[in-house]
Order: C-alpha cells, then sequence, then structure tokens
C-alpha cells in the first residue's frame, strides 16, 4: 500500500546505512586487495615494487602457517564441541523446575559479559599461574604438581578461558530454543512409554537441530575472529598463534604489509564460508 | 515446559544447577572477592574466602595511580556516542525496510550481515593508514565510528526484526485517516517501536563496551577505554591480583548489570532474529 512519496523517502531513510556500509567494506578491503599484491615494508619506505601473488605463495609456505591453521581449527573446534554439548545439557537443566531459576540462570550467563582482556587476564594471573593461581592451589591441596598452564597446556587453557566465555551464549540460545517446544509432545511421548534418552534423541535433539546450527555457525565467525584473549594471555607464544593473531603479528609487528594483507584475504575468504552457510538460514527464516 | 514434578525432584533440580551456576559464575565472584583483599590476602596459600580483612584501599590505588576515570570517560563516549550515532543511521534503515519493503531488501539485509562477518584482521592494515592519514589514531572520535560501523549491521537487523513484528494494518488505518509520513513516525509507530529500540541501545552499548580488537590496535593514550587499561595489567609490574582485581571489578560491573537486563534480546540481536 505504499505510495510513491514514501518508497522514495523509505530509499532515502536506508541510504546512509548503505552508503556507511558500502564503504566501510569497499575502501579498505580494496586496499587489502592491493596491498596484497605489493612488497610493502612501511619501515622501508612503504610500497617496494608489484608482486603479483608471491605473497599469497610465500603466506601459505611459511614455516607458521601450518601450524597457525592446525591451531585455529583446534581451539574453534574445541570450543564448539564444549560449548555446543554442555550447552544442551545446560539449556536441558535450567529448563527444569527449580527453586532460584533465575539467579542461577544469571550465574550461568554472566561470563559472556565480562570484557575479553578482563576474562583473559583473571584466568591468566588468578587461576592459571602455577605459583599463585587458584588451580594450582587445588593441585598442591591433593598433592600433584601444580601444571603451568599457560605454557605446559596452552592450547587447552585457550580453549578453557574461550569456551567459559562463549558457553552462556550456546546455553542462551539453545534455552531460548527449547522453551519453544510443544509440551504435549513430549508428555504424548511419555505417555507411549518413551524414556528420557529416547525422547531428548528423538523429539529434543531434532527440535534443536537448527538452534545448533545457528550456534555453530556464529560462534565459527567470532571464534575465527578472537584476538584479545590472546593478546593478554599468551602473545601467541607456545603454539597458541591463529590464523587472526598471524595476521595481526605480520601486519603490525613485523610490518610486512604486503604478505599480513594476503593472509588476510585468506581470512577473508575463509570467514565467507561460514557466512555463507549461515546467511542462507537467516534468510530462510526471512522468508516465512 | 510447564509440567508439575515432585518435590524431590525439583529439589535435585536446584542442588545440580545450583552447583553448576556457581561454578561458572565463580572466577567473577572470585574476582569480586579478591578486589576486597589485601596483596598478601589475595595470593595467600590456603586461599581465604571470605574471612579476611575487607579493605578499599585497592580501588583507591587503582583509580589514583591509572587515571581510571579518564579510560571509564573514554569507554562511556565510545560506547555511548557509537550507540547514538548508530542508532540514528540504523532506525531510519530498518524503519524503511520493515514497513516500505521492496524486492530488494532481503537482499540488502544479508548483504549488511555479510559485512559484519569480514574479519577486523583482514583490514586493520587500511583503517590504520586511514587513520594515521586523517589524524584519528588515538582519537575518540575515530574509534567511535568504526565502533559504531562494525555494529551497524547488527542494529539495523535487530531493529528491523522488532519493527516487522508491528502490526502493519495500524500503519494502513493511520494513513486512510489522512495521516502523513511525519505523524505516521511520531504518533503511530514510536510508541509501539520504543521496545525494539530499547533493547537493541541495550545489546550496542554491551557490544561497544567489551570491543576489544580496535581498541586496542588503535589507540594509545588518550583514547584508550577499560579493555585497553585492562591490557595494561598483562605487563609483569602490573601482576598484583588485588588491585588487577578492582580495576576488573569495575570494567566489567557496569556491564554485567545492563547484560542481566538483556538476556532476551541479546538472543534475537546476536543471532540476526533466527531465534526469538
Amino acid at each position: 500500500m505504499s505510495t510513491k512519496a514514501s518508497r522514495s523517502a523509505a530509499r532515502l531513510m536506508l541510504a546512509p546505512a548503505v552508503i556507511l556500509l558500502l564503504a566501510w567494506m569497499l575502501v579498505p578491503l580494496t586496499m587489502t586487495l592491493v596491498f596484497s599484491f605489493q612488497r610493502n615494508l612501511p619501515l622501508r619506505g612503504g610500497f617496494l615494487e608489484w608482486v603479483g601473488f608471491e605473497n599469497y605463495v610465500r603466506f601459505v609456505s611459511s614455516s607458521a602457517f601450518w601450524p597457525a591453521v592446525q591451531t585455529t581449527v583446534v581451539v574453534v573446534g574445541g570450543v564448539l564441541l564444549i560449548t555446543v554439548v554442555l550447552g544442551i545439557l545446560l539449556a536441558l537443566l535450567l529448563d527444569q523446575q527449580m527453586w532460584g531459576q533465575g539467579v542461577v540462570r544469571i550465574m550461568v550467563i554472566a561470563p559472556f559479559f565480562v570484557m575479553p582482556t578482563v576474562t583473559g587476564l583473571v584466568w591468566k594471573n588468578m587461576f592459571m599461574d602455577p605459583n599463585n593461581g587458584l588451580l594450582a592451589y587445588l593441585w598442591r591441596f591433593f598433592g600433584g604438581d601444580p601444571v603451568v598452564w599457560l605454557s605446559d597446556v596452552p592450547v587447552f587453557s585457550l580453549i578453557l578461558i574461550v569456551s567459559w566465555q562463549w558457553l552462556p551464549f550456546a546455553t542462551l540460545i539453545l534455552l531460548t530454543a527449547m522453551q519453544s517446544l510443544d509440551s504435549d509432545q513430549l508428555e504424548a511421548a511419555e505417555m507411549d512409554g518413551a524414556g528420557t534418552l529416547s525422547r531428548f534423541w528423538h523429539i529434543i535433539l531434532p527440535h534443536l537441530s537448527r538452534a545448533i546450527t545457528i550456534v555453530i555457525l556464529i560462534q565459527t565467525i567470532f571464534l575465527l575472529a578472537i584476538f584479545a584473549k590472546i593478546f593478554v594471555t599468551t602473545q601467541g607464544s607456545f603454539g597458541t598463534r591463529t590464523l587472526t593473531y598471524l595476521i595481526y603479528q605480520r601486519v603490525l609487528e613485523s610490518q610486512n604489509v604486503g604478505l599480513g594483507s594476503a593472509g588476510g584475504i585468506y581470512a577473508v575468504i575463509l570467514a565467507n564460508i561460514f557466512a555463507l552457510f549461515l546467511m542462507r538460514i537467516v534468510g530462510k527464516n526471512l522468508d516465512r | 515446559m510447564a509440567r508439575t514434578v515432585t518435590a524431590q525432584r525439583k529439589a535435585i533440580n536446584t542442588g545440580v544447577a545450583w552447583v553448576i551456576g556457581l561454578l561458572i559464575f565463580f572466577p567473577i565472584l572470585w574476582t569480586l572477592l579478591t578486589s576486597f583483599k589485601t596483596e598478601a590476602q589475595a595470593i595467600a596459600d590456603p586461599p581465604v574466602w571470605f574471612f579476611f580483612d575487607w579493605t578499599l584501599e585497592n580501588y583507591r590505588v587503582v583509580q589514583e595511580r591509572s587515571n581510571y576515570t579518564r579510560f571509564l570517560w573514554n569507554s562511556i563516549y565510545i560506547a555511548g556516542g557509537s550507540t547514538i550515532l548508530g542508532m540514528l543511521v540504523a532506525i531510519p534503515a530498518a524503519w524503511s525496510m520493515a514497513f516500505v519493503p521492496s524486492n530488494q531488501t532481503r537482499n540488502i539485509l544479508l548483504w549488511m550481515l555479510s559485512t559484519k562477518m569480514l574479519p577486523a584482521v583482514g583490514v586493520l592494515y587500511p583503517i590504520y593508514l586511514i587513520f594515521i592519514q586523517l589524524g584519528l589514531l588515538d582519537s575518540r572520535f575515530g574509534l567511535t565510528i568504526v565502533i559504531m560501523l562494525i555494529n551497524l549491521p547488527i542494529m539495523v537487523w535487530m531493529l528491523y526484526t522488532y519493527f516487522k513484528e508491528i502490526p502493519t494494518e495500524i500503519l494502513e488505518a493511520a494513513r486512510m485517516d489522512g495521516a502523513g509520513l511525519r505523524e505516521e513516525i511520531l504518533f503511530v509507530l514510536t510508541p509501539m517501536a520504543i521496545p525494539g529500540i530499547a533493547s537493541t541501545i541495550l545489546l550496542n552499548v554491551i557490544l561497544a563496551w567489551n570491543e576489544a580488537f580496535w581498541t586496542l590496535n588503535l589507540t594509545a593514550a588518550r583514547a584508550a577505554p577499560l579493555t585497553a587499561f585492562i591490557a595494561s595489567y598483562s605487563s609483569p609490574e602490573g601482576l598484583f591480583y588485588a588491585k588487577l582485581s578492582a580495576a576488573s571489578t569495575m570494567a566489567i560491573a557496569p556491564i554485567l548489570i545492563l547484560g542481566w537486563f538483556s538476556q532476551k534480546q541479546l538472543v534475537r540481536g546476536l543471532t540476526f532474529g533466527a531465534v526469538k
């Protein structure tokens, strides 16, 4: 029922957002693309020469590349596994009747709101420090030798820290999805003699499948970009250098803009693969 | 699931849930407790729990030594400023797509979403360079703009899903009565849109407050917000647990409280309306 006037007004209202985002996307991305074909070292005057695809080849053939890929896959995969599995269990638990449900919910969700630098430093110092950390105390209490978390099992430690931050996100979304489950269906299944496990497997899990997919996709995109928690804990040492952190080091620490930009383009492509799947799901949701 | 359960079952649920809840919440609780201890008590072996000499000394020292208020003010400026600017751009955009959809609306929405997926590290150097050229490095204004832009897609999406829920019959009735665009927005839409706008503001403040890629990489001394303030505690001379705890508590408390109010909105905002 929109008139011609309101249509053009609407276009005018949409324009600033579109123009801003277009500029935000196109300008820096084009620059990165251009840099990626250059030998560009700011400390030696910036642009030196055009080198074609050399940076792309050098980035993947450098000795740091495959370990970084491996770390990225292990960290993202590990965090996803922990947060999704525990998230489902926690959502199931929080969906039960209990006293003080609101308070429990608040406690479970709280880690998500802690700023990443605080998360990193609190875990690094107050929990994982081999001398004064609380975990070291716990280990000594049970007669064990304290673990030097961030250098003995650095990737595992990072997974633990990141999972703590993201578990609330998975839990909250899965809980929201679970609350839309029709309880009649569960009761009917119960009356037909379906056990707890069978009800979970045949009714609850299929109902959650879409929410689980969304959690996995959104978390993957955010987890690929983890930065601050590594920055304040290990600075990428001890094999905790993810792809994102490697690119950051190439660009800002070693000031090799060409190489870092080629890495950046790889990161953009990688993120877009996951984004495509996510957008397909979100897009379907728009049509309903 | 509103099913009645036995009191015994409920008691077990309660016990298990509280233990797990406290376990997950524990790092925050421990930080809070430690912030009231002396440095010696903070690393005492065995740890002290509640029975120590509670002190506010750490809060005083942190504020004096590190000019905490400047960082706090920067955080407020950046989170508040990026939210206000973002809303000014996002509300008209979401309004237009929700109420005057065209055959491009779907594509525009999805394209906006795709800009959110752009990995920041991929455009770090260009932004860095542009900031140097424009003299925006280590300026609150520059950072505010960047943070506004990275959250703009989420704002537009969230507002769009809220606006979509406003029944269009009401709009049509208002138009029949001769309401113009201005009246339509002022008297019909605004009152119904306020809850959605408030939720969006809330979520955006949280996201902007905790943003820690651009804030760490584009600021030095002048414009650094609390994320960077805390990061400065990663150096060895900052290894004072009680002070780290006090600084951390001050940095996360406001957002923790806001966050508790925004649980539902968080789901909608961060899943782009796919889970409500």
